[in-house]
């Protein structure tokens, strides 16, 4: 039914020993065996870490996930996202069997069938129809029911005229379209998907999504999707977890979660002016501050907005004064430069000097900023380089195409368009 | 929400009991077998066009090296039949369980790339390596009938059939079933002690010199007799040579004995295999 819890994930834990795995191990375990042995704790089996790798733990073993707590009903696609090394893909192995989990439960009822790679077992030297049949049957498909949808996922695939070419001999996208085929067209009661839309043109894409979500609504069947792409995720996801760590972070609405995981990402990213001043050599102009009036979870989407906000004292009187700003992408590229209006400085002045970065202008990207003090409209007399940084992400909208990959360019410009 | 319905088809644990030996899910996935044993045959075809040729070569210049080093220099006993014959039923016998043997025995090594994709069965991997290499086998078996048939046609010799010929499917049987068990031992055993994988290489070899491939149990001191009576190949090779040659040192209970021994090893290896199968992502 409808509604049904699918899946219940209790407690489910894993721990990864790290390091040079199978030096020693020998040793260790017969060390560990002789302590069980004479009735002691296995000293082996001691607590893991929580999984962050960017601080070194003093122990060898790591909790990739630790005590995760989920159910999935019957019909949802449950989105799962998360940086790397957060524990996605542990989750998703021991969903799919790959391994087993160091304590805690799954259940779940009907069969899962995952894509944690596509085109797992496909033999080079097969042809695209004799890996079909293997692909099916890795995945637990019996060959009649393989040879009774043969012709629908070469059809959905679009490789007819290369299906008795051996798959060698493909393009990576049309391997990646047989092998999403065939497993979109395994009917498992849970389908899991993971990063599949990395590969794949745009009309491959459409049509992966139109299967998932007939697969889900009409069928009401059940999707894990795993993906870094939130736009796929937000369309497609009624509910999703935030792994972090190795423990769900969040576990709710798709778009809440998807701002939590972009605000975390992003922090620590968009350094704002830490107050020690860099004009220390111009005894005239004082920079008391530089920053950018970042929106509440501190990211910038496309569709935003960026103020940004620079305050200066004077101790010197100055005829016309004005602040000039460059904004710079990541890879040295100088996109624009921005002044603002010239004006006469009394000495003792202190002033507010506000740029707005139009919305719809910088693409998802890293910026930096530089500015010039500029006195009498020509006279750079101080130039502070990378003062500020900031990131700018994908916003997610709702829009009618279907297209789930990057904008590309340097900008995001809204252009006006007409159709005769 | 029907918050009570406990009735899971499918549930996960950390451990599981050892006598759960999933027979029902290896039969579930009975087509796989099936499409693994073809593309294994497959594959092998496609890559070379000698490629099957070397199923002849090599047991060729093997036997024409033991018929002269063991035969010729050493004087070694063939139980009176024509040193080619003796040594290629040994040789085709012994291949078959060697090449399962060392196949099996690398089992979650070699299958690492799709076991860490996708569940199946893992005993898949192995059951269909025994079973593709009957394929090589086969071939090689045709070369030896066809050396019999030359022998008996035109040679005067004692070859002759007897009712042993009979007993040839279950010494298939019996052989695939004891490389299978060694080999999936071996394999859970070397996914977590890598330096065993030194071992199985002189350990083959050396398991073909306590078996009777290039002499025959008769010719076996009597002091010596008891190792190579316990080594449940010897029964599986004499029969095989008795029942085509017409000699050979083997009666039914030598084999009731190799066959129940074949059993408790293969036991022993599902069992094994099983315990490694869940967890051996993790140190591979």
């Amino acid at each position: 039914m409808k509604g049904d819890r699918i899946i219940a994930v209790e407690n489910l834990s894993k721990q990864y020993r790290l390091g040079m795995v199978g030096s020693g191990t020998l040793r260790e375990d017969i060390a560990g065996a002789w302590y069980r042995l004479r009735g002691k704790e296995d000293p082996y089996l001691k607590l893991g870490e929580v999984n962050d790798r960017s601080t070194k733990g003093s122990s060898d073993y790591v909790w990739a996930i630790k005590d995760v707590n989920f159910d999935v009903k019957q019909g949802e696609v449950l989105g799962i996202i998360g940086k790397n090394g957060a524990g996605k893909s542990t989750l998703l192995k021991l969903l799919s069997r790959v391994t087993a989990p160091t304590t805690g439960t799954i259940k779940a009822n009907g069969r899962i069938a995952s894509l944690l790679e596509v085109g797992t077992g496909f033999h080079p030297e097969l042809t695209g129809k004799e890996n079909v049949y293997l692909n099916g049957a890795i995945m637990g498909m019996r060959k009649s029911e393989i040879t009774r949808k043969m012709d629908e996922i070469v059809d959905f695939a679009g490789v007819e005229r290369y299906i008795d070419t051996p798959v060698k001999r493909y393009s990576s996208g049309m391997y990646v379209r047989l092998a999403f085929a065939v497993a979109a067209h395994l009917e498992p009661e849970i389908l899991i998907v993971d990063e599949v839309l990395a590969v794949g043109d745009a009309e491959f894409q459409k049509k992966a999504i139109g299967k998932m979500e007939d697969v889900s609504s009409g069928q009401g069947r059940t999707v894990l999707f795993v993906s870094h792409n939130m736009k796929a995720v937000s369309s497609m996801c009624t509910r999703t977890l935030l792994m972090q760590n190795g423990t769900v972070a969040f576990n709710g609405n798709t778009n809440e979660a998807i701002d939590r995981y972009l605000g975390n990402e992003a922090n620590g990213d968009d350094v704002l002016f830490n107050g020690e001043n860099p004009v220390e050599n111009n005894s005239s102009i004082v920079l008391n501050y530089a920053k950018i009036l970042a929106p509440e979870n501190g990211v910038f989407k496309t569709t935003d907005q960026i103020p940004i906000e620079v305050s200066l004292s004077f101790t010197e009187s100055i005829n016309a004064f004005h602040l000039n700003m460059h904004v710079w992408t990541t890879s040295e590229v100088r996109l624009f430069e921005a002044s603002t209006d010239a004006v006469e400085i009394i000495k003792g002045d202190r002033k507010t000097f506000k740029f707005f970065i139009p919305k719809r202008l910088l693409n998802a990207n890293q910026y930096t900023c530089n500015f010039n003090f500029v006195i009498n409209r020509s006279k750079v007399i101080y130039s502070a380089g990378k003062l500020l940084k900031f990131s700018v992400i994908e916003a997610v909208e709702e829009n009618n195409l279907l297209w789930y990959g990057k904008t590309y360019g340097l900008l995001s410009v809204k252009i006006r368009s007409e159709v005769d | 929400m029907t918050s009570e319905q406990e009735n899971w088809s499918l549930v996960i644990e950390p451990r599981e009991k050892w006598w759960n030996l999933h027979l029902r899910e290896l039969w579930n996935y009975r087509d796989l077998i099936l499409i693994f044993v073809r593309r294994d045959i497959v594959a092998v075809y496609k890559q070379t066009i000698l490629g099957p040729l070397w199923f002849f070569l090599a047991p060729i210049f093997t036997v024409v090296a033991y018929n002269f080093v063991f035969g010729s220099i050493a004087g070694m006993s063939t139980d009176g039949i024509p040193g080619p014959i003796f040594y290629l039923s040994g040789t085709t016998l012994w291949n078959y369980f060697s090449t399962c043997f060392t196949t099996t025995s690398n089992t979650f090594t070699s299958n690492a790339a799709i076991f860490g994709k996708v569940y199946f069965p893992r005993l898949i991997a192995p059951i269909s390596t025994v079973l593709s290499t009957l394929f090589k086998f086969g071939v090689q078996l045709l070369m030896f009938f066809s050396l019999l048939g030359y022998y008996m046609l035109f040679e005067d010799t004692s070859i002759h059939l007897t009712y042993w010929v009979f007993a040839f499917p279950l010494l298939i049987i019996m052989m695939g079933g004891l490389a299978l068990g060694v080999g999936i031992i071996l394999s859970a055993m070397t996914t977590k002690y890598r330096d065993l994988q030194n071992f199985i290489g002189f350990g083959v070899t050396l398991l073909m010199y306590v078996s009777p491939v290039i002499y025959p149990v008769s010719a076996v001191p009597e002091g010596y007799k008891w190792f190579i009576k316990y080594n449940p190949i010897s029964p599986i090779i004499e029969a095989f040579r008795l029942g085509f040659t017409g000699v050979g040192t083997v009666n039914a209970i030598d084999l009731v004995y190799s066959g129940v021994l074949i059993a408790a090893i293969l036991l022993v290896g599902v069992i094994m295999f099983h315990k490694v199968e869940r967890t051996f992502m993790d140190t591979v």
